[in-house]
Order: C-alpha cells, then sequence, then structure tokens
C-alpha cells in the first residue's frame, strides 16, 4: 500500500510501525508534524503511546532516556537547534548507553527558513560518537525508523536521524510496510550511574563499539556506490543525491551517503576509480572536511569550501546543476514589479497590542533596550514596530535584560511568549528575581506555541503561580488584556513598572486568533453534532 | 510526460489546499508526485509558495530547477512575478489578477498587469468576484484551479474533479458541489 506522506510523516508512521512507545518533543519547525502526526494516528491510543508535548527539548531527550531504560523504543524529535538545549542529555546518553531503541530526530534548516542559525546536527553525532541516518527521500524516511530502532538496540547507543527542511517538508508517495508490536517493559539491569569512574569505563565501551559501527555504514543499504559512464567521483549525501541525479541522471560515479560514520573503504574505492571528488552535501561541510583528512592534500576534493557549491544556504537543483558543470539559467529575466513581502504578526493578534504599547515607550525613552525571544512576537523586530534590539535563542530575554541592567543599561526590558517561558525562561527569572534586578519582563501569553501553528503551551494558567512561586513581589506581577482599547493602560503600567528599580513582571493575556478560530470552529462542529 | 508546478500567493490564501487536490488527483491516477511545502514562519502574511512536480517517470529532487516549471498557478498577481525565473520559456503563468496589498511598496498595478502581459502565455482573472458570483466567497482558489486544470494535461479535468469531491467529503455535500461550480467557473474561464 501507498501513502502520500511528508518526510516528517514518513519518519512519524515508521517510528509508529516499528514498535514506538513514547514521542518526546517541543515544537520547532521543521520538526514539529512528526508529534503532530503520532498525536493524530489511531494506533497511538489504540496503543496508549505516549505522544504530548515537553516543555523543552531537555526535558523531551530525558524522558525518552528514560523509556529507553524501561526497555522500550523512543523518539525524540526537534528541530536543530533544539540539539544544543538537549545536548548535556544526549552526549551522555552515549555514555550510558540505551536499552530500548531511542532515536534522537534533528531536523536542520538550512538557508534558515523559521531559524537562526543553519547549524549541521551531523557535528553533534560525530560528537557524541553515535550512528547517524540521512534519508535522501520520504520512503527512506519510512524504511530508516525500523532500521534504526533495531540498530539502536543491537549496538545498545541512541541513534541520530538527521533531515532537512526540503525532505521534513516534502511530500512523495511512500511504500507502507509491516506493523510490528511495542516492545514489553524490562528495565535495563547496567549500571548507568556516571560517576567519574563508571563513566571512564562506559566512555572505553563507546570507543570500542567504533569500528562495528564503521563496519555497519560500509555495508548499509543506504550507502551505495554507482558506477556511471563518466570519470566523475561524487560524494551525495541525504538530499544532495537528489539533485545529483536530477542533473546528470546515470552519467557520475556516485557514493550515495544516508548512514555515518563515513564509510572509508567506500571513499577510497571511488577516489581510485576518480581523479577528484566533488562532495555534495546539504548543511555545513562536515564530510567534505573529513574527506580531505582522509585522501590528504594531494587529492582534489571540492564542494563548500573550494567554493564549487556556496558556502551558505540549503542546497538547490540549481547550484548542484552548476557545480556539475550543467547550469540550467533562467528563461526570463528576473521581474521588476516586486516587492519583498515578509512575514508579519496576523491582523488582530494580541502581540500587536502590546508592541503598540512599547513603542509608544521606546518613543518615549530613546535609551530603552527591548531584548526578544524566539516565536511569532519576533516579527515585532520588523516594521511597524521596530521594537526588539536583540533576539537569540530561547529564553534569553529576560537573561540578557537582566545582564545589561547588571551593566547599568535602563530601562531594560524583556519581551518573551508564554510557550518560550516555561522552555528556557523560569530559570532566568529566577536569577533575576533573587537579585531584584532592575527589569521589566513582558510575558505575552497567547496560549499556545503559536509560530509552530498553535500547540499546547506547557505552563497554560498556571503563570502567575510560577512568577509568585519563583519569588516575584505580588505588587509589580500584573495581568493586562491585550486589545487596541487598553493600548494607552498597557503603555501606562509600563512606564510606572519601568521607574521601579526591581523585577517586574507584566502578562499581556488573549488566545492567538488562530487557535481562537480554530477552537470556535470546533465548538460549532461539536455543537452541529449534538 | 511530466509537469512542475509552482503555486504560489501570500500566506493563508489557501495553496496548500489547490495542492492537496493535485496530489490527490495525482496518487488516485497513479502518476508519480513530490510536493514541496513551506511551513512556519512564513506562512504569517508572507509570500508562501509550493513546488509540486508530477511525471510518469520517476522524479529526484523535490524542488523544480531554474527554467523549469511548465504553470504557475498564484492567488495574486505579484507573487506569480518572484517565481519567473522558474517558468520554463514555454511555461504559463495562471493567476488572480487582484493584488493582494499588505506591504507598503507594492508596485503601480498597470506597470505590474503590462509586466504580466509581455510575457508569452498569462492567464488573468479576479478570481475572487467570479468566485462570489457562483455563490462561494471562499472558492477562489478553485477557481484558480480551474483556470488551470487545461495546462496540467497529465491529469484531466475529470481526475480534478473527482479529488475535489474527495477531498471535500468529510465536510458534506453542499460545500463539494460549490467547490465544483467554482472549479467549472475557472474552467469555463479560460476556454
Amino acid at each position: 500500500m501507498k501513502k502520500l506522506l511528508l518526510g516528517d510523516e514518513a519518519i512519524a508512521l515508521g517510528a509508529l510501525h516499528a514498535g514506538l512507545s513514547g514521542v518526546y518533543a517541543y515544537p520547532g519547525t521543521p520538526s514539529t508534524e512528526i508529534t503532530e502526526f503520532i498525536q493524530g494516528h489511531p494506533l497511538t491510543r489504540e496503543r496508549g503511546i505516549h505522544c504530548r508535548w515537553c516543555t523543552n527539548e531537555k526535558t523531551a531527550m530525558e524522558a525518552a532516556l528514560g523509556m529507553s531504560y524501561a526497555g522500550k523504543r523512543a523518539l525524540v524529535c526537534m528541530k536543530h537547534v533544539g540539539m544544543n538545549v538537549c545536548a548535556d542529555a544526549f552526549v551522555n546518553s552515549a555514555v550510558t548507553g540505551v536499552h530500548g531503541g531511542l532515536v534522537v530526530l534533528a531536523a536542520d534548516d538550512p538557508s534558515m527558513h523559521s531559524s537562526q542559525n543553519e547549524q549541521d546536527s551531523r557535528f553533534y553525532g560525530k560528537f557524541a560518537l553515535i550512528p547517524i541516518f540521512e534519508p535522501s527521500n520520504q520512503q527512506e524516511c519510512y524504511d530508516v525508523m525500523a532500521k534504526a530502532f533495531d540498530y539502536s538496540e543491537a549496538i545498545k547507543e541512541p541513534v541520530l536521524l538527521r533531515v532537512v527542511t526540503r525532505l521534513a517538508h516534502s511530500r512523495a508517495a511512500v511504500e507502507i510496510g509491516e506493523v510490528r508490536d511495542t516492545n514489553p517493559m524490562n528495565p535495563s539491569t547496567d549500571q548507568w550511574v556516571l560517576l567519574p569512574g563508571i563513566a571512564r569505563r562506559k566512555y572505553e565501551v563507546l570507543l570500542s563499539k567504533q569500528p562495528q559501527m564503521e563496519e555497519a555504514a560500509e555495508n548499509s543499504v543506504f550507502n551505495k556506490l554507482e558506477r556511471g559512464g563518466k570519470k566523475l567521483g561524487i560524494i551525495a549525501c541525504g538530499v544532495g543525491y537528489n539533485y545529483v541525479k536530477e542533473a546528470i541522471g546515470e552519467e557520475g560515479n556516485i557514493l550515495k551517503i544516508s548512514q555515518y560514520p563515513l564509510p572509508e573503504k567506500k571513499i577510497k574505492a571511488l577516489a581510485d576509480e576518480n581523479d577528484a571528488i566533488l562532495v555534495v552535501e546539504d548543511g555545513q561541510p562536515v564530510v567534505e572536511q573529513d574527506v580531505k583528512a582522509l585522501l590528504g592534500t594531494g587529492y582534489a576534493v571540492k564542494g563548500r569550501l573550494t567554493g564549487d557549491l556556496p558556502r551558505t544556504g540549503e542546497l538547490t537543483p540549481d547550484c548542484v546543476a552548476v557545480a556539475l558543470g550543467k547550469p540550467a539559467g533562467p528563461a526570463f529575466d528576473a521581474a521588476k514589479n516586486l516587492a519583498p513581502r515578509p512575514p508579519q504578526l496576523c491582523q488582530g493578534c494580541g502581540h500587536r497590542d502590546v508592541y503598540a504599547a512599547l513603542r509608544q515607550i521606546i518613543d518615549e525613552m530613546p535609551d530603552a533596550r527591548v531584548f526578544g525571544d524566539i516565536g511569532c512576537y519576533t516579527l515585532g523586530a520588523l516594521p511597524p514596530f521596530k521594537a526588539l534590539s536583540s533576539t537569540v535563542d530561547m529564553g534569553a530575554s529576560i537573561t540578557m535584560a537582566k545582564g545589561a541592567a547588571d551593566a547599568g543599561l535602563r530601562p531594560a526590558i524583556a519581551v518573551i511568549g508564554d510557550s518560550t517561558f516555561t522552555h528556557s525562561g523560569m530559570t532566568g527569572l529566577l536569577d533575576a528575581i533573587n537579585e531584584n534586578s532592575p527589569i521589566t519582563v513582558i510575558i505575552s501569553d497567547n496560549l499556545t506555541t503559536g509560530m509552530t501553528g498553535g500547540q499546547d503551551s506547557a505552563g497554560t494558567n498556571k503563570f502567575e503561580a510560577i512568577c509568585l512561586g519563583l519569588g516575584m513581589d505580588p505588587a509589580h506581577l500584573h495581568v493586562v488584556t491585550p486589545l487596541p482599547k487598553n493600548i494607552p493602560a498597557i503603555a501606562q503600567l509600563l512606564r510606572d513598572e519601568i521607574a521601579y528599580e526591581g523585577v517586574s513582571v507584566i502578562i499581556p493575556r488573549r488566545e492567538c486568533i488562530q487557535t481562537a478560530a480554530r477552537h470556535a470552529r470546533e465548538a460549532a462542529k461539536a455543537k452541529a453534532a449534538k | 510526460m511530466k509537469k512542475d508546478i509552482i503555486l504560489c500567493g501570500v500566506g493563508g490564501q489557501g495553496i496548500l489546499s489547490i495542492a492537496t487536490i493535485i496530489g490527490e488527483a495525482a496518487t488516485k491516477a497513479g502518476v508519480n508526485l513530490k510536493q514541496a511545502e513551506v511551513h512556519g514562519m512564513s506562512q504569517r502574511g508572507g509570500d508562501v509558495q509550493s513546488n509540486l512536480r508530477l511525471s510518469t517517470e520517476s522524479i529526484w529532487s523535490d524542488l523544480i530547477p531554474q527554467a523549469g516549471a511548465d504553470v504557475i498557478i498564484s492567488m495574486e498577481p505579484m507573487e506569480s512575478l518572484r517565481y519567473l525565473a522558474y517558468l520554463s520559456p514555454k511555461g504559463t503563468i495562471v493567476t488572480s489578477s487582484k493584488p493582494f496589498v499588505n506591504i507598503p511598496n507594492y508596485p503601480d498595478e498597470a506597470a505590474l498587469n503590462a509586466e504580466l502581459d509581455a510575457l508569452p502565455s498569462v492567464a488573468k482573472l479576479d478570481i475572487e468576484t467570479v468566485a462570489k458570483d457562483c455563490g462561494n466567497a471562499r472558492g477562489a482558489n478553485m477557481v484558480l484551479l480551474g483556470m488551470a486544470a487545461p495546462y496540467l494535461e497529465i491529469l484531466s479535468v475529470g481526475q480534478l474533479r473527482s479529488a475535489i469531491a474527495t477531498v471535500f467529503a468529510r465536510k458534506g455535500e453542499a460545500v463539494v458541489e460549490a467547490n465544483l461550480k467554482a472549479f467549472d467557473a475557472g474552467v469555463a474561464a479560460v476556454k
């Protein structure tokens, strides 16, 4: 049977059919649809598979490791920058090893379609010394899951699954395989306590598995050496393979790589048969560097580092065709009557009313700086509001405002969303409260994780309690309703709290208009069904 | 045979519904398909596009190469020009004629129309008005799909009609009929 699936959906279905017992994730483009697909699948209800969103990627990674300890198969999903958040648990999970199969999915976003950098998660896999799978198409996304879980259990290590935006968010028909049972509960009897003495021993075990992982990559069904007619050596990783095939079909000698560590014997064989190698990989030049080191300075290795392919941005069929000497070129000149159309906050969105008030404050107080965060409200940086001075990573608004205030900056204002606050803002607020730092924190609460499409937000209905529990002075904790008519009152509240030399928290709260519309539709449908 | 299609517009205009219907028709017809979508940040009132590749042969790249698109289907006239470098010399633009202005520097409408009209093959229509005249104000995207239908070739008008019926089936008979009416009006408009 064939089904039309996004790469993300193929991963989700592959995991379900591989006997998944729990998915652990925080929403992040382009990974969100994996967890959403699992949440909506009948097998999930039937089998009681865990699928609720986690507070952040670190809690997700740790919970999945716990499920693996208990003997069951777990999947962790995140966008690439989520790897930074869970890195501690991720790297150490390779040292503890795993029991039930554990697959960590990182969805990279070269070209930064919806991200603040284009870091390549394959570095994390190498860093943790574990195998990486990098499927090249939707069918491989599905097929790789059963293999990855089996392999994880066979070598007792987590495996990293890396996809990029173009695969995560592209649809194709996928042939569906068999459905396997979940694992029974069967807790590990191994020692997982990473005290130095034990960790040293376990690290040796991890290192001792490396030749076995290399051998597996040499013989992997996902890595194959195709010999075409011409003396043209190409290493094509993940989706890079598709662009190579699009450009040259059967012409070249292509080593397709979708499983790491690198199959060095195959690479040497390719090098022996050709005069040069072009490395086609999406993301950073991870493989190109390794192949250069492997083949030595005398051998010509081309790719992103040599300028044969662009140093930044996602691969396209066009840049790969150029690197292979087959440029297409546009048929028409670029259009003249064309203006950029950047994304913007929805009309009627509560964040707009918050920024309208903030804009007044910034106009009145030119020394004010507003430290932003990650979410829809990052769009407050763009016209007409132009209200933000920084956006760095999840939670950095509060802590950067604090550091700037420590340096003497006044007024220091932080803007953070509700979901981002529980993801990584709470600990920073505790730091600020403990020093009563003179900052004004706006937790713009739209009752959802908006940017990624309206997933549940972990702290909904708990924000006042969280702030008070962290030690907030109730006199400086306020909840307001962001509506156009309330903009003057919100601006006045900001003035008053900025004048206070200590931590203030203002929570503008109104539901995201997108989820509100969805909830209204659902309510109408439920009423009609009665 | 292959047909490479770029679907474009502004976030929220319903281009993914068009993609879903073409995808359904292709799957039923046994035509190979790859469809790259844009999710996430750019969906918020910004420009959006989807690359849809249909072929009786195998399809490698998820993205359409430059000068490769057979049809650009656009919910907005300026957006149809954004992907001009991807249009094949023999390709066609099928677009709504009505600008969606949510930016301060939207180009002069007469100049925009002149540039579109100078291209070899363009079908323009005020799809919103046609949809309203059909009594289906939310069906502008179906009017547009109808306009594009004769250019798709790899899928017949009949196959697209039954895909509309399948995709909207769960919303009831009335919704299916309204969308088919809008689609038929689009087909009739380009004849």
